[in-house]
């Protein structure tokens, strides 16, 4: 049991790490079709 | 060639879609190539209308009248036409907004992807896992639990070690969590929105779909330990042979011989490896939308195999606007992840309540011996050679081969041991 516990915690760490890695990637929609005429955020 | 399999399934579930397209292009010049009343009929009915009549009639800018003539400003395409070089995407459409899909203003294909989403996908997807509970729940009541036949012996050989139940965990949890939260993807609207109103379905969506994004991770983290862990044992073996004959012993009394895993849990393994991938592949497709294109490539393939003309759907389309990749991707990920889904619920109970003994392997790592003998017969003589030995040797009075006769039925009794398993453990509660 403990085991399975460990192995939920590492799913719930990845997914954060991932998501964390994924913003810094630049691959969100917002920043892949951004344009010269076309800002977001501002 | 997995690609290639993919796609095929695929393009088979729109077979009738593609063979309605081989008709002979009806006579359109009593209409100047316009559409007829037997292709306004044809779509009242239901069928495919054969398009390239109007996706080829988008204007002709060479003949255009000149600048300063009557409606010489159009440049030699009428409205309808412009706007069917939009529809069809031969249009010359310049945007603002960066991405392959921006000068995508209109999709064609994105109906027929809704509907099939939203009609037979869910329809035979919901069907089949609901199928599944069903056929489970049957087998449960006629079968019950498939008790451990012979006495228990109170020790306990280890089945799993702690990395492998840690993979095999890891592998479970983000795959009932990826299951739940694509359920609640594809019939949130149908369903929940109807239950529970649109505020509490928008919080539920967007948590289903960051959990569902980034748990993905940890499933294809999981599905590469597990392939590099149990490989080697899930390559297929003379005794599995036996094993599928007799059904695994599940519908009779007595277990046949197998290894450590039986040819039952290699066919999950394998479907879980196979399937697995193939809805990891379409999965990062879908992450990183426009980037990773696959089924352009994979028509391509099967054109150049010839295969549509061997099941008679023709050629199938190598270019694909870029919403279609992605559709594509959405559908066989969602086919692939049902056709999982209902084979996962089949181990989950096999696991828990379908059968005594069998949660301990991936709970404690630790198995009962008797339960072991009963169902991994092989495996526990390879476990434990000094007792192998002792068979052998009684066997060898009855001209047995020296190699130890693997347990082909259930004792009803324990046999007495004359050798210490590996592993010893205090007498089961």
């Amino acid at each position: 049991m403990k085991t399975m516990f460990v192995a939920f915690l590492a799913i719930a760490v990845i997914s954060v790490g991932a998501n964390l890695v994924l913003k810094q990637a630049g691959f969100s929609s917002q920043e892949r079709t951004l344009g010269a005429n076309v800002q977001l955020d501002n | 060639m997995l690609r290639a399999m993919i796609a095929l399934i695929l393009t088979l579930s729109f077979l009738s879609t593609a063979s309605a397209q081989s008709a002979d292009a009806p006579d359109r010049s009593a209409t100047g190539g316009a559409q007829t009343v037997e292709d306004i009929m044809l779509r009242q009915r239901g069928e495919v209308v054969e398009n390239s009549f109007r996706s080829s009639a988008t204007g002709d800018p060479d003949s255009a009248a000149g600048i300063s003539n009557q409606l010489g400003t159009l440049g030699g395409a009428s409205d309808p036409e412009l706007w069917r070089a939009v529809r069809f995407g031969s249009a010359d459409t310049k945007a603002s907004n960066n991405g392959p899909a921006a000068a995508v203003l209109i999709q064609d294909g994105g109906m027929s992807w809704l509907k099939f989403r939203a009609g037979p996908l869910a329809t035979y997807g919901g069907g089949l896992l609901m199928g599944m509970i069903a056929l489970l729940a049957a087998f449960f009541m006629y079968r019950g639990r498939i008790k451990i036949d012979g006495e228990k012996t109170g020790r306990k050989i280890t089945r799993f070690k702690a990395i492998e139940r840690f993979g095999h965990w890891l592998l479970s949890g983000s795959f009932i969590l990826l299951g739940l939260t694509g359920l609640i993807s594809l019939f949130g609207r149908k369903f929940l929105i109807p239950t529970f109103g649109h505020e509490t379905f928008s919080f539920l969506a967007v948590g289903s779909k960051w959990v569902h994004n980034n748990v993905s991770w940890a499933f294809m983290l999981a599905l590469a330990m597990i392939f590099v862990m149990w490989v080697a044992e899930n390559i297929p073996h003379r005794s599995d042979i036996n094993w599928l004959r007799k059904g695994g012993g599940i519908f009779s009394k007595g277990h046949p011989p197998a290894k450590k895993f039986n040819a039952g849990q290699k066919l999950i393994f394998w479907s879980v490896i196979v399937l697995g991938v193939s809805i990891s592949v379409s999965g990062l497709s879908l992450l990183f939308p426009f980037e990773l294109n696959m089924f352009a490539a994979t028509f391509a393939k099967i054109n150049a195999m010839g295969i549509g003309s061997v099941f008679g759907f023709g050629e199938l389309r190598e270019v694909l606007a870029p919403h279609e990749e992605m559709q594509y991707a959405q559908l066989w990920h969602a086919v692939v992840s049902f056709v999982l889904m209902a084979i996962i619920l089949a181990h989950i109970y096999i696991g828990s309540i379908g059968m005594e003994g069998a949660y301990d392997a991936m709970g404690s790592g630790e198995v009962e011996e008797q339960w072991a003998r009963e169902h991994h017969s092989i495996w526990v003589e390879e476990m434990m050679p000094e007792k192998s030995i002792a068979s052998s040797q009684a066997a060898s009075a009855q001209a047995a081969p020296v190699t130890a006769a693997p347990v082909t039925a259930a004792p009803k009794k324990a046999a007495p041991k004359k050798a210490a398993p590996k592993k010893a453990a205090p007498p089961a509660k």
